[in-house]
């Protein structure tokens, strides 16, 4: 055996011992992250969760805020190519035109990872994209209701999101069919309610008035948790029980829907959870040690929350991540 | 005497409104059903009443500035900051009757600001506004730190969703507003006065009247009743969302100000009409709420009904309607 075959030997078996020490971890790696900027209070936390994953691993992030403009995103891509970053995470502000700085990333080869949103670009210029599947999110709130009800019949009023937009349009899809088995379940009434708590409560006003009192409402299904919070108060103001006379089931779990579970008047909610850096740090990790490629679309878990599962515990765990 | 007011209850505006509630209980049979519960009156026509209130005093206040020939477009978010202020004072412990003063001097002074960007530094009221309707709900944004601060307060709570002899609270301050302001215009030479403005300062301010301070006093009611408004708003789902409160609105009060019949020309105002046409929107919302259409037919819905109201009540119509319907004339008669 010659002296270089031995040379390489050596060297692929400290390799292969360093990665397999070194798997998951991004100590002292520099990765940087664009974020859209603070326009919703989920925006907030995943910006703060973020933070607190990347500070338990040891990553030396580099924080840039768009505020909402996509030009101050690429400028934020460019600067961190410039500074050689290890890797970018970017939740993109819109689908479209993200082409040439892309390009740019592959060509200083750094991976990107998108989180949450997708982009109009092809698949081969990101590493890999993390995001919830809203009609998986539907799906699980319809299927909720479902086993809840319990074979009685249900009529079900829907309060949607702003009209067009995709979680709106997924949420819906989903819990139609979430509940297409049952014939027992129907909605009976759909509204907008623009994702705001103030016309989730006008629009809940107008239901209960057109079913009887509220009478013929078995459950609302709300396409996020403001509206829902909305909602229940007007149930309460329509003289009804939230929670018993009336099933209240929503999506996103933010803190404020935790203390309405904790008080019996909401009774499930689905997360949309704002840990989208966890996986997408867990991916990187893979690639930079041994350029494992991960799936192309990671897709984050959508957990239910009922009165079972601590609700006062997760209000205390969320309310300081910026909801 | 009867006669005349037989007249003024035969206004285009008033007709508009019966019209579209008789639609609306086409639509839902049970629309005028009010029954009393919990100490209150409860119905879908109690509705319109609540939910048109915020619009209503928007439409109060803007009411004066367009009839002094401007505009003001930043009354939705000087609603949001005097949301937030109030909602951020009562959580961070002061009494809330100060926090509700406090939110009405802040909207008071964003009035002001307005009314000095309009009449000392002779800006257009439609970009001098816009300063302030951008800014707006950044200074929202900021005092709330960009969270939905909710609060518990008794009587914030009440000013956004307690009931006055069965009446919904909002509705009350609103009608309160409207009479007391309808009296100071009506019942002094200042209605006069800005209609005058309105028509032509130059002329207006030659003939003695202080345009400039009554520009400021237009600018700064509108701003008071926004952030009455904004209070009203916080109060209904007990939080303070600077991000949603007032979205928008500035363009339902505007509407609900040409829909009343005061030209955006300056000149001719009426603030009662000025309701009426903030009831009339919201009858509509109300309706498409109850009637179960699809919520993609929302706005259109909206449109095509604004659009026959202002046909109805344009110039040509009321050519060519029987010559009796002109109170103008018969006023000017007497």
């Amino acid at each position: 055996m010659s002296i270089i075959t031995k040379l390489a030997l050596a060297a692929g078996l400290a390799t292969a011992l360093s990665t397999a020490a070194f798997a998951q971890d991004l100590t002292g790696k520099v990765i940087g992250f664009s974020q859209i900027g603070s326009e919703s209070g989920w925006r907030a936390a995943e910006t703060s969760v973020t933070k607190q994953e990347a500070e338990a691993r040891g990553v030396d992030l580099k924080f840039a805020d768009a505020q909402q403009k996509q030009e101050n995103q690429i400028k934020a891509l460019r600067g961190f190519i410039a500074q050689g970053v290890d890797a970018i995470l970017i939740a993109p502000v819109v689908a479209t035109g993200w082409e040439d700085v892309l390009k740019e990333a592959q060509e200083a080869e750094i991976p990107v990872v998108l989180l949450d949103r997708g982009v109009d670009a092809p698949e081969d210029l990101y590493l890999t994209s993390v995001a919830s599947d809203q009609v998986l999110e539907g799906r699980t709130a319809g299927e909720w209701l479902v086993n809840q009800v319990a074979g009685k019949d249900c009529n079900v009023v829907e309060l949607q999101g702003t009209v067009g937009s995709s979680p709106a349009i997924n949420r819906k899809q989903g819990f139609e069919e979430g509940i297409a088995s049952a014939a027992n379940v129907k909605i009976t009434q759909s509204q907008t309610g623009d994702f705001t708590r103030s016309k989730g409560k006008e629009v809940m006003e107008a239901f209960l008035k057109s079913s009887n009192g509220g009478a013929d409402i078995c459950a609302v299904y709300a396409h996020n948790d403001d509206m829902a919070v909305g909602a229940i108060q007007a149930i309460k103001d329509a003289g009804l029980k939230p929670g018993t006379d009336i099933l209240v089931v929503s999506i996103d779990a933010v803190p404020d829907i935790f203390t309405a579970i904790a008080a019996g008047e909401a009774n499930a909610t689905v997360e949309l959870t704002p840990n989208m850096a966890g996986p997408a740090f867990d991916a990187l990790a893979a690639y930079l040690a041994d350029g494992t490629e991960p799936e192309k679309f990671i897709i984050t878990e959508s957990k239910l929350y009922t009165a079972e599962n601590d609700p006062a515990g997760e209000y205390e765990r969320r309310k300081g991540l910026g909801y | 005497m009867i006669r005349r007011s037989l007249l003024k209850l035969a206004n285009p505006q008033l007709l508009a409104l019966i019209g579209v509630l008789l639609i609306n209980w086409l639509l839902f049979p049970n629309f005028f059903r009010v029954t009393w519960q919990d100490g209150r009156f409860f119905g879908s026509l109690i509705d319109v009443l609540n939910r048109g209130a915020p619009v209503a005093i928007l439409a109060v206040g803007m009411v004066g500035v367009i009839a002094t020939k401007g505009v003001d477009l930043s009354v939705g978010a000087v609603m949001a900051v005097a949301g937030a202020v109030a909602a951020t004072m009562v959580v961070a412990g002061y009494p809330a009757p100060i926090a509700v003063v406090a939110a009405l001097v802040v909207g008071l002074l964003c009035g002001l600001w307005n009314g000095i960007l309009v009449a000392v530094l002779d800006i257009q009221p439609i970009i001098a506004t816009l300063v302030l309707m951008v800014a707006g709900r950044g200074i929202a944004q900021l005092i709330t730190e960009g969270f939905i601060v909710t609060f518990n307060d008794p009587l914030l709570i009440y000013i956004g969703t307690g009931s006055f002899l069965g009446f919904p609270m909002a509705a009350v301050i609103a009608l309160v507003l409207m009479v007391i302001v309808t009296l100071v215009v009506r019942r002094t030479a200042i209605g006069l006065f800005i209609e005058a403005v309105g028509v032509n300062r130059a002329a207006a301010s030659l003939a003695g009247i202080r345009s400039r301070m009554l520009l400021l006093l237009v600018y700064s009611l509108s701003g008071l009743c926004a952030a009455i408004a904004g209070i009203i708003v916080a109060g209904d789902i007990r939080g303070a969302d600077a991000n949603n409160a007032g979205l928008w609105l500035e363009l339902d009060a505007i509407l609900a100000v040409v829909i009343g019949g005061t030209s955006l020309l300056g000149g001719r105002f009426s603030v009662p009409l000025a309701v009426v046409g903030a009831l009339i929107i919201q009858a509509m919302n109300t309706g498409i709420l109850v009637s179960g259409f699809p919520p993609e037919f929302n706005l259109i819905v909206k449109a095509g009904l604004i659009f026959i109201v202002l046909v109805i009540q344009s110039p040509l119509a009321s050519r060519l309607a029987p010559p009796r319907i002109k109170p103008v004339a018969k006023v000017s008669a007497k």
